[in-house]
């Protein structure tokens, strides 16, 4: 039959001789191969002590924006929610009350927000819908747990610190 | 003479319909339906003299009628306009008709603040179909909105000033439903504002419906006040025995819970029965209602997003005593695993 290729090659096998029977120079050739990596440059990183580069765009893990003066920005209008395809986001609206007025930047903000990170499948939807600017997924990869209820993260772990700039002083 | 039916014709963007005379050109287009019937935000058909305001409806004649087929020198708000015999009405087909009612939204959204990740109305709002069918991108005003302080009339209702473009149509509720009316307009002009005098609470048997009326967020539930976005929750169409009103109402749900009751809109935001205060607001316990469908959400509208279309969510593992006899070490890992 004629090959649809001209690629194919027949394999005749022969029996070894004494000399290839030794598996001697196999053997030395097999070594030859390991010990020149030895001394070749190390392809890995040693994640996370050491970190590769980032694509500008990447995508990791949520965070929930401050504005200037330290408010929270988020106003919990729900449109991240609506437009998450994975359905990983809920959160629940608490009116402003008097004198909070320095923490939340809106009338209205989110009590609680959570993401399950296990459902997140990292899109950027959330960041697209979002009117307030108030979530960004420029964290970092978003870690192992054990057990399925750490992976929800609430407000504690996607809020960003407040900037503080006297402290920086001080450390700087 | 008197019982024969005259019907006169008329032709809206190319359709013909027969309609009775004093008819306006809005409703003879609503009986058309679909995309020609021009938007309304001031005018209710359930309330007497509303309507001539908001200027959105706006549509060109171009022939008056069969025996005057001039057309009008200017466009007429189809409102208030009724037809003629041999009638020719453009709406969408006009480019004029579009540009103009660009106009009239940018002239309604001046002092109108975006808030809408805030409001409570986000999502069934008339203004913001409006603005996002014919509005533009931006706006062009430069000068400081006006702003009012939050007004609480009664402890269930909540008045936001900044949001209202004045449509009456809580003031025609008032007047029309109540024995008394306690709101209405004060001062003139750009000036003008839904008020009370000197903040009086309202508390008539029917003024809850001035929530449903409102084409925008500026009179709320306040027992609904950032309960939830209309969009995570289902409506559901239910009755009741109510002694003061139809009891026909639309629940909306989330989960198990009642948010709020509302009564039930027709495709152009109307409701189609005034309710009681005390179905809207007393009684939101699902054993005090007969559920009877999900109410039909347009396909377009976000309050659709998200729904399965199932009536009844299927029973969890945990609310069922065989499933949880059938899937023992699931429910014994998962429970270690808390």
């Amino acid at each position: 039959m004629q090959s649809l290729t001209n690629r194919k090659k027949v394999i005749e096998q022969k029996p070894m001789n004494i000399w290839e029977r030794m598996y001697l120079p196999a053997i030395a050739k097999g070594l030859a191969i390991t010990i020149r990596h030895f001394f070749k440059k190390i392809p890995t990183v040693k994640y996370p002590e050491e970190i590769r580069p980032y694509s500008k765009n990447f995508r990791g893990q949520h965070s929930l924006k401050r504005d200037e003066q330290g408010r929270e920005r988020c106003t919990a209008c729900g449109l991240c929610a609506l437009s998450c395809p994975a359905e990983a986001i809920t959160m629940t609206a608490v009116e402003r009350q008097r004198g909070e007025e320095h923490l939340y930047r809106e009338e209205k903000y989110a009590a609680v927000y959570e993401i399950n990170m296990l459902r997140c499948i990292f899109c950027g939807l959330c960041e697209e819908a979002c009117p307030k600017e108030a979530i960004y997924l420029d964290g970092p990869h978003v870690t192992a747990e054990f057990l399925r209820k750490d992976f929800i993260y609430g407000k504690d772990k996607l809020v960003e610190p407040k900037f503080d700039i006297t402290k920086l002083n001080v450390n700087g | 003479m008197a019982d024969e039916v005259v019907k006169l014709k008329v032709t809206i963007d190319g359709i013909p319909v027969d309609v009775a005379p004093g008819t306006t050109i809005l409703n003879a287009a609503r009986q058309i339906g679909g995309d020609i019937v021009p938007p309304a935000m001031c005018y209710y058909s359930k309330l007497e003299g509303s309507g001539g305001k908001c200027r959105t409806c706006l549509v060109k004649v171009s022939k008056g009628s069969e025996k005057d087929p001039r057309p009008m020198p200017k466009l007429v708000a189809s409102c208030r306009t009724t037809v003629m015999d041999g009638m020719e009405v453009q709406n969408i087909t006009s480019p004029e008709v579009i540009e103009a009612r660009k106009g009239v939204v940018e002239i309604l959204l001046i002092n109108h603040p975006l808030d809408c990740p805030i409001c409570d109305q986000a999502g069934e709002c008339k203004l913001q179909d409006l603005g996002y069918e014919h509005g533009a991108e931006g706006t062009r005003y430069e000068f400081e909105r006006r702003t009012f302080e939050r007004i609480d009339l009664g402890d269930k209702i909540q008045l936001h000033m900044n949001r209202c473009i004045l449509c009456y149509r809580c003031v025609y509720v008032a007047n029309q439903l109540t024995e008394e009316r306690e709101h209405g307009i004060l001062n003139r002009g750009d000036h003008s504002e839904i008020s009370t005098h000197i903040e009086k609470a309202l508390d008539h048997d029917f003024i809850g419906n001035v929530i449903d009326v409102c084409p925008v967020g500026a009179l709320t539930d306040r027992t609904f006040r950032f309960k939830n976005r209309v969009w995570f929750t289902k409506p559901i169409d239910a009755h009741r025995d109510c002694p003061t009103c139809s009891g026909k109402v639309t629940l909306w749900y989330k989960g198990e819970e009642v948010l709020r009751v509302t009564g039930r809109k027709d495709e152009f935001g109307e409701v189609e029965d005034f309710i009681c205060n005390t179905c809207r607001f007393e009684t939101k316990n699902t054993s005090d209602w007969v559920l009877e469908h999900p109410t039909v959400v347009e396909k377009e509208s976000v309050i659709g997003a998200n729904h399965y279309k199932q009536f009844d969510p299927p029973a969890v593992i945990k609310e069922d005593a065989d499933l949880q006899l059938a899937n023992v070490a699931q429910l014994h890992r998962t429970e270690r695993l808390k």
